[in-house]
């Protein structure tokens, strides 16, 4: 099996998807867009900035708080190693809020 | 470690120079220190709205930071109830807050002492007027321009 170019991904989709079954799970890598920032000079890895947009049932009657610690508690060796995960936003969603949703982007 | 935090929001006075580093085991640079835990409840009592973020209201260091400090701005929160954290400004203090919280990621919103969360949760909280009525609630809000408040703030 060869070397995947996107370990960080790879390991977010296999932990999130184990632990949450969701129904959508998407993984948007926008390290490429700060790696200029000064913040970010003298980091090699191409994967420090990420959007997670994620529906899963495991969602339900959860406030949104947290819902977004049920995430970052799975990814807590990510946000903790050196040149890790650096930026991490969520959209969690139940499927029923994500039916919600895109009736009503059909509306508009 | 300060007694306290100084407030980025109020402060523009020159920053102390660093103190010598000193050196931390790795058990005890994860553990968060007596002395650090009560400046970060200081920090968060020191307002009934706190955000820990990346530079100043005025100076933004971050897309994130400065995102949520338009957030606050457009809800109408007033500066009088509201102060800012650059944890920029202090190692301990940016450590400190991550552990102090169990919250990876900087920015972070305190209200009347309770953490409220990052930036994606104050977006999806000022879109779907959740983030009103909790600044409404708390009475931490600018009176409208004319009006007199039929409540006293709480």
């Amino acid at each position: 099996m060869s070397q995947s170019l996107t370990p960080m991904e790879d390991a977010m989709r296999a932990k999130l998807t184990e632990s949450l079954n969701p129904t959508t799970l998407e993984i948007i890598n926008d390290s490429h867009l700060h790696s200029h920032h000064k913040a970010m000079a003298g980091v090699t890895s191409k994967e420090t900035h990420f959007r997670v947009i994620i529906t899963s049932p495991a969602f339900q009657s959860k406030p949104l708080l947290a819902r977004q610690r049920m995430v970052n508690t799975l990814l807590k060796e990510e946000l903790a190693q050196e040149g890790g995960i650096h930026a991490l936003q969520l959209k969690t969603r139940t499927p029923e809020e994500e039916d919600r949703m895109k009736a009503k982007e059909a509306e508009q | 470690i300060p007694q306290a935090f100084r407030a980025a929001s109020r402060s523009i006075r020159p920053l102390p120079v660093a103190a010598a580093p000193r050196f931390l085991t790795p058990m005890q640079v994860r553990l968060l220190s007596d002395d650090t835990r009560t400046a970060i409840d200081k920090a968060v009592a020191s307002s009934p709205v706190v955000l820990f973020m990346k530079g100043t209201p005025e100076k933004p260091q971050c897309g994130f930071s400065r995102a949520s400090i338009q957030i606050l701005s457009v809800q109408g929160v007033d500066p009088e109830k509201f102060t800012a954290f650059n944890v920029l400004e202090d190692s301990d203090l940016r450590s400190g807050i991550k552990e102090y919280s169990e919250w990876p990621t900087i920015p972070q919103l305190y209200v009347d002492k309770e953490f409220i969360g990052g930036c994606d949760i104050l977006m999806t909280m000022h879109q779907d007027g959740t983030l009103r009525n909790l600044f409404e609630e708390k009475g931490v809000l600018v009176p409208p321009e004319g009006e007199i408040s039929s409540e006293s703030p709480k």
